[in-house]
């Protein structure tokens, strides 16, 4: 089963990925021929088995809600590509 | 107070400074026959001979280094030190450390500058961190050789030619050569494993949880762990005493006594019972590693402990699959963070946020990354989500269970760390699926989330062979007794590359 370029195009949208034609053609091959082998997963009998999200068996950890100072402003700003009076400057979302 | 001539520290001052353990320089520290000033300086002096050889380093911190020695310098003269103070490390470079570029080896985060420490970086600073430099790494640490590196593959110290593992590969070679005296890399996969049995250096990864994850660049939230590398298994203890422990700041953090692991350290292996997994040795196994595997695990069993060679796990053959499918699915989610928008790479010149973003993506990222994104968000889409992500979900609880039920026979398992010695730069490269494999011997570990030490057992053909040992969740202890027994019986951890 090799993935359509549809497909690829379509997984790549969801996960908002630019490729080039170049990679796109690649990728295709490559990813056809990786879940080709995970077909082996199909053979496991898992009727009855519960999935595993996290290995620990971790209870929820519930805990008091208290005030503690959060970083400065300046601080998280500091790495954004485009900032406007204090705030991450983003493009228009709605056109 | 070593110096050049006269004095005591005459004997040392031939000694490479660069060669010491950590419990080394510690006791030279201590007895003030060295100054953290004179062993950074052997460090940088170090890195500058031979980094231009092996590429291990994203970042030299020099200036922060010096600073940090001179202040290690004043609390050692105060008696105030710990196993660490004063002793030079280097840092997987997806670790934060603030006011220092953080990049994955990624174009994405190139100007990266974090407003905060990683818990494991605040830990070590409040131990007397001398920190030299930023290690390299596979972009956003996937990888098994260092070369999806969006800035330069690191060469293996013991063949220039190949790859030294990944994808803590900067952290596994600058070990190796003396670039450090220890290093911090992250697991999730055997990216803390694998790179120390390619570069025979120990590498631990401990139990999932057992070391707080806040501030390490998420890749796969489930199946990452930070340890140590070093020289040696003392050197791992001390490293744990350090870095383990509970922290809120990562809600999967256990809350769970840390005990003193030097207690650990004893050179006596009688009454334990060891199992060896035959589905780890078929398969696309070297000789050579096999040769070296069956001696090491004789080795075993004349230190006293009891072996069983023919334990099986059937559901191994399924582990590369699942975790191929869960890690990437995790990666793709956490990765979506990468917009342009907050930080790092931002493609400027675009006509809408969604080219904006698809774009900076586009060129923020490298292949490997792009490759597990695609892979990721097809396994968990629409119409897919059932036979992959919750089916390999699902397989990964038959794989738990089955290590659960081993470790009701067996105090430890052992395998061999990677089915082959290190192979060529370039060679796998472009077969995404064969460079998959070398992690076969190490993923089953993470998909468990149980813990597993790497040390070197030896060479085929010149070449490293890493000895992984696997216990059941916190059995750190158990696994640094085998693999400090083994290691003074043998001595193969004294073994450095010439370089």
């Amino acid at each position: 089963m090799k993935l359509s370029r549809e497909e690829v195009n379509h997984i790549a949208l969801l996960a908002r990925l630019g490729l080039s034609a170049e990679e796109m053609e690649k990728f295709r091959g490559q990813l056809s021929n990786i879940l080709e082998n995970f077909e082996v997963l199909q053979q496991v009998d898992t009727s009855d088995v519960p999935p595993t999200a996290y290995p620990t068996p971790l209870e929820n950890v519930l805990g008091e809600d208290e005030v503690a100072p959060s970083f400065p402003q300046g601080e998280i700003l500091e790495n954004a590509p485009r900032k406007e009076e204090g705030c991450f400057r983003v493009r228009a979302v709605l056109e | 107070m070593l110096q050049g001539e006269g004095g005591a520290g005459v004997g040392r001052a031939k000694m490479n400074l660069h060669h010491l353990t950590i419990h080394q320089a510690h006791q030279l520290l201590k007895d003030r026959e060295l100054s953290s000033v004179e062993l950074t300086k052997a460090i940088l002096e170090r890195i500058a001979q031979v980094d231009e050889k092996v590429h291990a380093l994203v970042t030299v911190t020099e200036g922060l280094a010096r600073h940090q020695a001179e202040q290690a310098d004043e609390r050692i003269r105060a008696g105030d030190l710990t196993p660490l103070t004063g002793v030079p490390a280097l840092i997987k470079d997806n670790m934060c450390t603030k006011g220092i570029r953080t990049t994955c080896s990624s174009r994405m985060l190139d100007n990266f500058v974090p407003p905060y420490d990683a818990m494991v970086v605040e830990r070590l600073k409040e131990a007397g961190l001398v920190m030299v430099g930023k290690a390299n790494m596979d972009e956003f640490a996937m990888g098994s050789s260092t070369e999806n590196s969006a800035l330069f593959p690191t060469h293996n110290p013991w063949g220039l030619d190949r790859v030294p593992g990944g994808s803590s590969g900067g952290s596994a070679v600058g070990v190796a050569v003396g670039e450090a005296i220890y290093a911090l890399g992250s697991d999730t996969g055997g990216s803390i494993r694998q790179p120390a049995g390619f570069c025979s250096i120990v590498g631990f990864k401990p139990t999932y949880g057992r070391v707080s994850r806040y501030g390490l660049v998420a890749f796969a939230s489930s199946l990452d762990q930070i340890g140590s590398m070093t020289k040696d298994v003392t050197d791992s203890a001390l490293v744990m005493n350090i870095i383990a422990g509970y922290d809120p700041r990562d809600s999967t953090s256990a809350n769970y006594p840390v005990p003193d692991y030097t207690k650990s350290l004893v050179p006596d292996l009688r009454g334990l019972r060891l199992g060896v997994p035959r589905e780890y040795f078929v398969e696309g196994m070297e000789k050579g590693v096999e040769v070296v595997m069956r001696t090491a695990i004789g080795k075993l069993e004349e230190l006293g402990a009891e072996v069983d060679w023919e334990v099986s796990l059937p559901h191994t053959k399924y582990a590369l699959a699942a975790y191929y499918i869960i890690a990437p699915s995790e990666a793709m989610a956490n990765l979506a963070r990468y917009d342009g928008v907050k930080y790092g790479f931002s493609y400027q010149e675009a006509e809408s946020m969604w080219d904006a973003m698809e774009k900076t993506r586009e060129f923020g990222f490298g292949p490997e990354v792009k490759r597990r994104i695609i892979l990721g968000a097809y396994a968990l889409s629409a119409g897919y989500y059932d036979a992959y992500y919750l089916k390999a979900s699902k397989v990964r609880t038959l794989i738990r269970r089955e290590f659960e039920d081993a470790f009701e026979r067996f105090d430890a398992l052992i395998t061999p760390t990677s089915p082959t010695v290190p192979f060529k730069i370039g060679e796998k490269v472009d077969d995404p699926l064969q460079m998959y494999l070398s992690d076969v011997c190490t993923l089953p570990i993470n998909i468990a989330g149980i813990p597993g030490l790497s040390v070197p057992a030896g060479f085929s053909d010149g070449l490293p062979v890493g000895m992984q040992i696997i216990g059941k969740p916190f059995s750190e202890e158990t696994l640094l007794r085998i693999g400090f027994a083994y290691e003074q019986a043998t001595g193969w951890q004294k073994r450095r590359p010439e370089i």
